[in-house]
């Protein structure tokens, strides 16, 4: 059952159309229907061939061989073979290269064609994230070899292998893709794809209700709206891949005690905070791992809500009410920090006021700073330059977050900004990157989960949920751990409820 | 006359490029710098890498007078250079947006022209009158209504309620698909709502003007005259009156030049409109720099083009400049 034609909302513009080069979500989102990596995740979160049909992991993890499928095109006919395995590799080292990737593949020592479908890609340690890393967008080295990569035309035009062919990009208006019908799994079922861009999400609300779209992503409020909305569409909840946390910068005089980080953890209600900013849509944090990932220790215990034992602990570490202006003090120094937050995102926004109401009634005085983004993160954190702060992190699958923890990724730019220095931890990420073996690994970041959770670098505040919407007419819409959309290509509309066709 | 061309125009070509070096230094002065389009941070993507790339691939890490200069060497052959965000060239962006801002709003101020000129000169004829307060009102709610507000509103009534108008865009999806006469009426439908919505509170504007101006006007001596030579009453306001209240409705016309290109940000966000207004506030909020200074320097030069126009149209109009320092 093949025909009619999907139509997704996009806030924002896709940029480039190159796996390498964009960091948008818009762009991530039309790429992911033109592309493939050589493994990718299926519905359950397993590590499953993509380009590659299977995979040797050799020598401790310092070697891994890929067999490439042999029966891959690119959109213009040509074979995807080896070479282009190592083409994107080098692209990706390439330091003219405009690409934020790299990172994931710094530890590489060499990658080798051992014949057109073979590929050995060697490490210089071992690297358990490796694999998973291999799951960025292979580029068509015949297109791109010998021009400039930052500014080819192929970056609005793409040729990939994946199984939706790019028709016409409308710069602001909408993205038109058409389904590959060589696509090596198997023509997918829905003819055509629309990402239409609409940047404000009121009224990409009304669109959907009146079924100019077909899918979007909703926030709480709009979630709980009438049911009238939701006449021709199912609604979706499921938790994301991403926490919000309150940071406190640790090289403030103010956070370096544990008791005091842990009396302003037990001084925020996380059930108000989630029932009002999320409309209970979320999930209360104890660490660094979302609840569905494997690393995730559920016996982890929450810091309780009480104030009454938080102002103990601040009075313990000396911080009291002594001229009784209802801010603590110490030394004749008055409890006040500033918290920032960026523009534009609501609920952080609502999260800041509500915690500031929270430590106001223990004695301590926050002001809240609202930010725009790109001054945000240039002029304060990449600097450092906060007292705490409220932000999210979107994760990977695996649970590899060395990069936001380990002592050696502080300083500008890096993302270990609240710097959190701690031999014990730094020694786990190191071990935790390095074992392939799923046991052992899970072990090492549940110990990790619980060390996050006693030392409080960050109070991990809440999980949101994914809260998408599809169109009624759309069947065999399966969600797994992985959420929504993994299935694409089984998606299909029965005859008689098709209601776009495409001209001949 | 000629002189007082020359000047003019002599006087805007200084302040244009002061206007280009004004633009050039706010951008870089303002706090934060380039951002990828990403607006969430991932922990597997390391951004700042990409940035320090991005810099010293187009110079940005080099002295403020270095860069000016390169800009200004480059503007000289006219090339705006490309978007940091697509890398496509400025001018292209440019060109590809203006034909939508430039519809919308002509079509717009023909409205509010078109209907804003009788209506004000009705209030005035009938000065308070019942239709005169009603004109007020009317005008009064409009100048205070946020234009995004009505956009919603009007949305949800003739789009969501009713079904008649599309909500958002200017194109249809299957817009390729359509005939000729069939594209041509889909856009039309599309520019309904923009158009009627961005009218409404410069037509209260303006019909308050020409009120206001003719009942100055009508006041005058000469008006009495022309009454006086028993002209009709239509004759008295149209040919005598209505002209001279005009004088100061194309200072206002020349004025709003820019606004025609300038479009609004909030406005076409609303609506989904690929306009010029979105394209600078994007550019500016990503500190995309070529893209702000190819739109700056393009709504300079219009802004000096329409107060020149509207110079020479004052000129034409009025005798007493035209004919200012002769004898």
């Amino acid at each position: 059952m093949t025909g009619d034609t999907y139509v997704e909302a996009s806030l924002g513009d896709p940029s480039r159309l190159n796996p390498l080069l964009a960091s948008d979500s818009a762009s991530g989102v039309v790429n992911g229907f033109l592309f493939n990596g050589l493994v990718k995740y299926d519905g359950n979160l397993l590590l499953v061939g993509d380009l590659a049909k299977s995979w040797e992991v050799r020598n401790k993890g310092l070697e891994i061989l890929f067999h490439l499928r042999p029966d891959v095109r690119w959109h213009d006919g040509v074979p995807f073979t080896a070479e282009d395995v190592v083409f994107t590799y080098e692209r990706l080292r390439d330091p003219r290269v405009l690409t934020p990737y790299g990172s994931d593949f710094a530890l590489v020592q060499s990658v080798e064609t051992l014949g057109p479908h073979e590929v050995r890609v060697r490490y210089k340690e071992p690297f358990a994230p490796a694999l998973e890393s291999w799951g960025m967008g292979m580029i068509p080295r015949h297109i791109f070899q010998g021009a400039d990569f930052n500014t080819h035309p192929a970056n609005r035009a793409p040729i990939g292998t994946g199984p939706y062919k790019l028709v016409q990009f409308k710069t602001d208006e909408k993205v038109v893709l058409v389904a590959n019908p060589d696509y090596f799994e198997g023509r997918p079922k829905i003819d055509r794809v629309v990402i239409r861009v609409i940047p404000d999400s009121s009224v990409q609300f009304l669109e959907l209700r009146n079924q100019s779209i077909d899918f979007m992503g909703l926030d709480p409020d709009q979630y709980k709206a009438y049911d009238s909305f939701f006449e021709h569409h199912n609604k979706f909840r499921y938790p994301s891949f991403s926490y919000t946390f309150l940071g406190f910068n640790l090289k403030r005089a103010l956070f370096q005690d544990v008791r005091v980080r842990r009396a302003l953890a037990m001084a925020l209600d996380k059930r108000e905070i989630i029932d009002g900013v999320l409309l209970g849509m979320g999930r209360s944090a104890t660490g660094p791992f979302p609840p569905s990932s494997w690393a995730f220790d559920p016996s982890v215990p929450e810091v309780p809500f009480d104030p009454e034992r938080s102002k103990a602990l601040l009075a313990e570490a000396g911080w009291r009410d002594t001229d009784g202006d209802g801010v603590l003090d110490k030394k004749g120094q008055p409890f006040s920090f500033t918290v920032i937050t960026n523009q534009g995102n609501k609920l952080r926004e609502q999260t800041a006021v509500i915690l500031q109401a929270h430590l106001a009634r223990i004695g301590v005085r926050v002001e809240v700073r609202v930010l725009e983004w790109s001054s945000f993160i240039h002029d304060f954190v990449d600097k450092s330059a906060f007292d705490a702060i409220i932000l999210g992190w979107n994760l990977g699958r695996d649970p590899d977050q060395y990069l936001i923890w380990h002592s050696s990724q502080q300083g500008e730019g890096r993302y270990n900004f609240v710097g959190y220095q701690r031999a014990q931890a730094d020694a786990l990420w190191e071990q935790g990157r390095r074992t392939f073996d799923l046991s052992q690994r899970q072990a090492i970041y549940r110990r990790l989960h619980r060390l996050l959770a006693d030392d409080l670098p960050y109070v991990f505040l809440y999980y949101p949920e994914s809260l998408p919407t599809v169109h009624k007419r759309f069947q065999n819409v399966k969600v797994g751990p992985a959420g929504l959309g993994w299935n694409f290509r089984e998606w299909f509309v029965p005859k008689k409820y098709q209601r776009y066709r495409l001209a001949a | 006359m000629a002189r007082y061309l020359l000047h003019r125009l002599g006087l805007a070509w200084v302040v244009w490029v002061g206007i280009t070096w004004v633009t050039f230094f706010v951008m870089r002065l303002a706090p934060g710098g380039l951002t990828a389009g990403a607006t969430e941070l991932s922990a597997r993507v390391s951004a700042h890498e990409q940035r320090k790339k991005f810099m010293a691939l187009y110079d940005l890490d080099k002295p403020w007078y270095v860069q000016y200069g390169r800009w200004l060497k480059r503007f000289s052959r006219l090339d705006f250079g490309r978007s940091f965000k697509d890398d496509r060239p400025v001018l292209e962006k440019i060109a590809e947006r203006l034909p939508n801002t430039l519809l919308l709003n002509v079509l717009s101020l023909g409205l509010v022209l078109g209907l804003g000129v009788p209506l004000g000169v009705w209030a005035a004829v009938q000065k308070d009158s019942f239709l005169d307060r009603a004109v007020s009102i009317f005008v009064f709610v409009g100048f205070s209504t946020p234009s995004f507000w009505l956009a919603l509103l009007g949305m949800t009534l003739f789009g969501v309620r009713w079904g008649w108008l599309p909500l958002s865009g200017l194109h249809a999806l299957n817009a390729e698909e359509l005939s000729f006469w069939g594209a041509r009426l889909d856009t039309a439908r599309h520019l309904v709502l923009p158009v009627f919505i961005s009218a409404f509170t410069g037509l209260a504007g303006l019909s308050r003007f020409v009120r206001n101006g003719l009942l100055e006007v009508i006041r005058q001596d000469y008006i009495r005259t022309a009454r006086a030579k028993g002209l009709s009453e239509f004759s008295v306001i149209g040919r005598h009156a209505l002209r001279n209240t005009l004088i100061p409705v194309v200072t206002i016309l020349g004025l709003s030049l820019p606004e025609l290109i300038g479009g609004g940000f909030i406005f076409e966000t609303l609506f989904a409109f690929p306009g010029m207004g979105r394209l600078g506030f994007e550019a500016i909020m990503a500190r995309d720099f070529p893209v702000v200074m190819g739109v700056g320097t393009l709504a300079a030069l219009l802004t000096l083009a329409g107060n020149f126009l509207a110079d020479l149209a004052y000129a034409l109009v009025d005798p007493r400049i035209r004919l200012a320092g002769k004898p």
